[in-house]
């Protein structure tokens, strides 16, 4: 993807967070997205939560597929490693890294077809393994940079540009992640950034694969009238079912949480996430609620917005596979080889 | 293909050399009675094969089982076969068809025989197994299992096998297990004392105590890479389940459990992820290469098709991934449980666009074991997939190799990787840039230091790693990536020669062809037709695979696919001429024997004649 170097130029009254970095920090270089694209949007929350989080850039892994997501690891957080890598094979290199060194953190960046597509038996299989990471589904629709074909996300007669309208059902990333066990379900609009930073942090201090599909509308191919995510349609129909703040884990501010939120969940590292004005019939935290609740209003043709659930008792792919601590990128060769006496021993066994 | 030029293999039908062929029903717990007899032969210090030619599937249909007994360690598969064990009544009528003139049968006699399966030039030994189990044994499944056992019994009597080694090796396996250890001790007394008093034991062909096997292991050879895997420091595994390959990662389980579990924690310094499918399995081997581990996937023919996108990926983006490949038979899903070589081109150009690949071919579960190892070092050296092509009959079947030694000072060679420290003294960092002799630039692991971050990708790149579409920018990366490929040459397993005096022509062969082709040539000098043989060991290939070529008239080239693979790709990337090459190949699905070597090279006398003029 052609990206262009920004200017480094960071002014002085610009607030640093704990590791002294500015928000530029946390940038990467020039996107090269279509002026207006929801992606841009999705790419500074990304930028904000991570500063927010104080997250050392170097600690951070970023992932892709291919699309006009995929794409958008190059505009964040320029000082961490990317990986830019086939269409739809996201979460099959993210599995292995995560494997090899379980102290990063992970972020993969997918979009529709990517991940609902040509990716979506691997995005199936990194939810069931539980893999820790953040899965960022940015959600258009739409086949961008192959001009305009819908995705497996296109609404039952949403219209393309031509005035065609889809007619197969869509595949909601949502509902597939409750059905298959995901443990942080979020969806999120990229037009609401005071929303998603709050998801976002919550779901890089998730132990576990933290699903967030951002309704993130095309500029170019998707924002017209009859396509049901366009900006307009996505403002008029979105309903945000939950409000999260996200409280890091400092014993000091734990102490004072208010107990006026409907459910406060620890998070494995220590921070809080408190659910507050959340409908009364709403429990983030059960499964099957939450399934009915958003079955309850699919008919009306709304958009639920928020954390929409969170399981953090569930073991992530290495409780699952019982991993010593340390990444295996880490242990020593010394430690790893049963060396010529065990060799030697074992093919006694051999005779 | 001329009328079989009939090889009597130097079999001088007496001691130690003969060949038997025991035809059962899968699933009916034969193999562990024919392992049995391979595993007492061997402690007997006598050089022996089994070769195990099964279906694929569960339970009922034909199974066949070889053992060859050969003084002289010929090992590669019979066609001779003085004795049959014939337990299948399916294929009855080809198996006693398959008996050498003047050979023995050996069949269940507890039914009459089908007289017009009579022949005869054989003698047949009819033993009623099924009547003395049923006899002794009440339980019905004991009763078919024992079968087995008490035919063992039989031949232990027919073959001279020492009883004494028997019974260790059935405390060995059923020490335990009380009751199974004295139904199997019955069962073999069955056998025995019934073929001891109604034949005239031993048969004139027999064993006798040698001592060539010394402190020699018997073993497969998946095995042999699993633990090849272990002792190269891989602790990220991801794979498909498929035959013939799953028993790498049964075995590499199997190994991590007992030595790569934290005794103080407890915990696991390793970790198998079974994948959705290949596309996947190759994927986890990526994303945990470039992250710093090592890591391997196995998997046969239909797995490499899947795998190769990715293979494309880590070739253009240089990500080390190391691929064990079981051949089978293909194309398609093909035979699944037979052998092949049929994997060569795909592996060796795997993936859209220019794309070429290091490949090893081991012969045997010792080069299993040395090459997985080589391999690691490989991937990480070059920063590239390394893929290592085993096959069915290399993998699946026992093979008596040489005891493996282990050097303690071994450390793995991680090629260019940039530490912190490097990088602290760097003024900046490129991906891609600057190379080294081998046109390898150093890589920078994530997690270490932000100076060393960069973007990978399978899009175009310039030689700084960043997006490029420009020509000549592109170009330039692909130049430096072939020329990478070649220097790699230097770095593979270098080729076996052997050379005679007189020699005529050259033989090339690869993987488990080696024990057929060596026999065969000692069967042609033997007949006064000298030749020069080169085993390849790996691809990009040596020089003195080109020098080989180059100074002999013509070569035949020896392999286990229709298409002549390994003639192509040496046609593709030598300088030999297409009309120095002659084929000899057998893919049919069964390993190869010494008479398809020695028939395939003479059926060639148009040029053997020429030659001699």
């Amino acid at each position: 993807m052609p990206s262009i170097t920004k200017p480094i130029a960071t002014h002085p009254s610009l607030k640093r967070n704990e590791l002294g970095l500015t928000v530029r920090d946390y940038e990467g270089s020039m996107s090269t997205l279509c002026a207006g694209c929801g992606h841009d949007s999705i790419t500074a929350a990304i930028t904000r939560a991570f500063w927010e989080l104080s997250t050392p850039p170097h600690m951070i892994a970023k992932l892709s597929g291919i699309g006009c997501s995929s794409k958008t690891p190059t505009y964040f957080v320029g000082g961490a490693h990317g990986f830019n890598s086939a269409h739809g094979r996201m979460p099959a290199i993210a599995t292995g890294a995560a494997a090899a060194n379980r102290d990063l953190l992970y972020i993969g960046i997918s979009g529709d077809g990517d991940s609902l597509s040509i990716g979506l038996g691997q995005l199936c299989h990194a939810i069931r393994r539980n893999v820790r990471m953040l899965y960022v589904i940015e959600n258009n629709g739409v086949y961008g940079l192959t001009k305009g074909q819908f995705s497996a996300s296109a609404d039952v007669g949403s219209k393309s540009k031509r005035g065609e309208a889809n007619r197969m059902g869509p595949i909601d990333p949502v509902k597939l992640g409750l059905s298959l066990g995901a443990t942080f379900i979020a969806r999120g609009f990229s037009g609401d950034k005071e929303q998603l930073v709050p998801i976002l942090k919550a779901a890089v201090a998730h132990r576990g694969l933290a699903l967030v599909d951002v309704i993130s509308p095309c500029v170019t191919f998707n924002d017209h009238e009859g396509s049901t995510k366009s900006y307009l349609s996505t403002r008029k129909h979105m309903v945000r079912a939950t409000e999260t703040d996200f409280v890091p884990p400092a014993p000091e501010i734990l102490a004072h949480i208010s107990p006026k939120g409907t459910t406060s969940v620890t998070l494995h590292d220590g921070s809080v996430v408190r659910f507050t004005r959340t409908p009364a019939d709403y429990d983030p935290t059960d499964r099957a609620k939450v399934t009915e609740f958003l079955d309850k209003h699919a008919a009306t043709g709304e958009i639920l917005t928020g954390l929409l659930f969170l399981d953090e008792s569930s073991a992530d792919m290495h409780e699952l596979s019982n991993s010593t601590e340390v990444p295996m990128a880490h242990i020593p060769y010394e430690t790893l080889c049963p060396g010529s006496a065990v060799l030697d021993k074992l093919q006694d066994e051999y005779r | 293909m001329h009328d079989v030029l009939r090889v009597n293999a130097a079999r001088s039908a007496d001691v130690n050399d003969f060949a038997l062929k025991l035809a059962n029903v899968n699933g009916t717990g034969s193999a562990s009675a024919n392992g049995l007899l391979m595993q007492a032969i061997f402690r007997m210090g006598i050089p022996v094969t089994g070769k195990n030619l099964f279906p694929s599937n569960i339970q009922g249909l034909p199974t066949w089982y070889e053992i060859r007994v050969n003084k002289d360690g010929y090992g590669a598969r019979a066609l001779d076969y003085d004795l049959m064990i014939a337990m299948n009544s399916q294929t009855y009528a080809r198996d006693v068809g398959e008996v050498r003139s003047g050979g023995f049968l050996l069949y269940d006699s507890s039914w009459p025989l089908d007289p017009e399966l009579h022949r005869d030039d054989i003698t047949f030994l009819g033993v009623p197994l099924a009547k003395m189990c049923n006899e002794t044994f009440a339980n019905p499944r004991e009763r078919i299992l024992m079968k087995n056992i008490a035919y063992a019994g039989s031949l232990c009597a027919a073959l001279d096998i020492d009883m004494g080694v028997v019974g260790e090796l059935l405390e060995e396996k059923f020490g335990r297990k009380k009751a199974l250890l004295e139904s199997n001790h019955k069962a073999l007394k069955l056998g025995y004392d019934y073929a001891r008093d109604h034949f005239a034991c031993p048969l004139p062909f027999h064993l006798q105590k040698m001592d060539a096997n010394g402190d020699k292991i018997l073993i497969d050879g998946n095995t042999a890479t699993a633990l090849g895997c272990l002792y190269a420091g891989a602790t990220v595994a991801a794979w498909y389940p498929i035959t013939p390959a799953t028993s790498v990662m049964d075995a590499f389980k199997m190994f991590c459990e007992e030595y790569r579990r934290d005794p103080d924690t407890g915990k696991n310094n390793f970790i198998i992820l079974q994948a959705e499918d290949e596309l996947a399995a190759i994927g986890m081997v990526l994303g945990a290469s470039w992250n710093g581990a090592r890591a391997f996937t196995s998997t046969a023919g239909p797995g490499i098709s899947l795998m190769n996108e990715l293979l494309g990926l880590a070739y253009y983006a240089e990500i080390p991934a190391v691929v064990i490949d079981v051949q089978r038979v293909g194309p398609s899903t093909g035979m699944p449980t037979r052998t092949q070589q049929g994997d060569i081109l795909e592996c060796a150009y795997a993936s859209h666009g220019d794309t070429r690949h290091i490949l090893l071919f081991p012969s045997n579960p010792g080069e299993c074991f040395e090459f997985a190892i080589r391999s690691f070092d490989l991937a990480e050296r070059f920063q590239t997939p390394v893929m290592m092509l085993s096959d069915l009959d290399i993998g699946m079947n026992d093979w008596v190799i040489p005891r493996i030694k282990w050097d303690d000072s071994f450390r793995p060679d991680r090629g260019r990787v940039l530490s912190a420290e490097d990088l602290e003294g760097a003024a900046e960092y490129f991906r891609y840039s600057p190379e080294d002799e081998n046109h390898v630039a150093a890589r920078t692991l994530p997690g270490v230091d932000s100076k060393g971050s960069y973007f990978i990708r399978g899009s175009g790149h310039n030689k700084l790693g960043g997006y490029t579409e420009i020509p000549d920018e592109y170009q330039e990366v692909m130049d430096r990536l072939k020329l990478k490929h070649k220097a790699a040459a230097n770095f593979v397993p270098a080729p076996v020669i052997q050379t005679r005096a007189g020699a005529r022509f050259g033989v090339l062969s690869l993987g488990g062809c080696d024990p057929a082709v060596r026999e065969a040539l000692d069967i042609l000098e033997s007949r006064g037709i000298p030749a020069d043989y080169l085993r390849v060991r790996g691809f990009p290939f040596d020089t003195a695979v080109e020098d080989f070529l180059g100074s002999h008239e013509f070569n035949f080239v020896v392999e286990q696919n229709r298409d002549a693979q390994l003639k192509s790709l040496l046609t593709l990337e030598t300088s030999v001429p297409k009309e120095k090459l002659r084929s000899v190949l057998v893919y049919g699905g069964f390993p190869l024997s010494a008479r398809h070597v020695v028939n395939g090279i003479l059926n060639h006398d148009d040029i053997l004649e020429q030659n001699r003029n």
